[in-house]
């Protein structure tokens, strides 16, 4: 059994996803890794992916977030984080990753943001 | 006097969260607090899953071999693999701005962050060791 859940809801063009628990080596980054390519291949390329409820991720789901980051962008998408717990947002500060996405901790401003 | 408790994994990822949990019950029991189990769960969970995947390439008749050993206010992790071994200066800095879009290369960098040493060797027996030591 997966470590991980993923749901996903719509507002308007913008694809919502909601984790919960793990994103780590093994199921939780495969996991992850199917539902952007199943996203992409459907044609939704705004992506929002909300963090709240991941409790832990390793430097694989680190790398799976960096890897569905680059294949949104080069379908001509966006995909930006929202709501990082406090130990997430440390392993993207340490890792300097906060540079590289965009980050928000209210869902409507995140919203807003891909108009 | 140094308390030392010894463990052995299949190559599977399921060893991963294993590990974790058997780390976390050892630094428990010698009074270890949150952040420093926190901070060593990120570093066992990292060179755990790196035997695996890197070290025994998911090959389940190669074990990964765990030791923990409480010696004061030390906790030292030794983790070992079974692998052909790799240099560990070969793996490019992920922060650098060429590697910041790179899958991978950054669990070492996590096991350096929170650990107050770290330093791998060749097993004189075959394959690669991690000795990592933090103090509380």
């Amino acid at each position: 059994m997966s470590d991980i859940t993923i749901a996903e809801r719509q507002a308007g063009d913008v694809t919502i996803l909601d984790l919960s628990g793990k994103v780590t080596i093994g199921e939780g980054s495969v996991a992850l890794r199917n539902t952007i390519r199943r996203l992409l291949g459907e044609g939704k390329n705004k992506i929002l992916m909300n963090l709240a409820g991941v409790g832990y991720i390793d430097s694989s789901g680190i790398g799976e977030l960096v890897s569905s980051f680059t294949a949104v962008n080069k379908e001509g998408g966006t995909l930006k984080l929202l709501k990082l717990t406090q130990k997430i947002q440390d392993l993207l500060a340490i890792t300097k990753l906060l540079t590289v996405f965009d980050v928000f901790d209210e869902e409507a401003e995140a919203l807003a943001s891909f108009e | 006097m140094a308390e030392k408790e010894e463990f052995t994994f299949p190559s599977r990822f399921e060893s991963v969260e294993e590990a974790a949990l058997r780390t976390e019950d050892f630094a428990r029991k010698f009074g270890f607090g949150d952040d420093f189990i926190s901070a060593v769960d990120i570093a066992v969970r990292e060179s755990v899953a790196n035997a695996v995947k890197h070290g025994n390439k998911l090959d389940e008749s190669k074990p990964v071999e765990v030791s923990l050993t409480c010696s004061g206010d030390w906790l030292e992790l030794t983790v070992r693999d079974h692998g052909p071994g790799f240099s560990h200066e070969d793996i490019p800095d992920p922060t650098e701005p060429e590697n910041l879009l790179k899958a991978s290369g950054r669990g070492i960098m996590f096991m350096r962050t929170f650990m107050d040493e770290v330093e791998w060797s060749n097993h004189p027996s075959g394959g690669m060791m991690v000795k990592m030591r933090k103090k509380q």
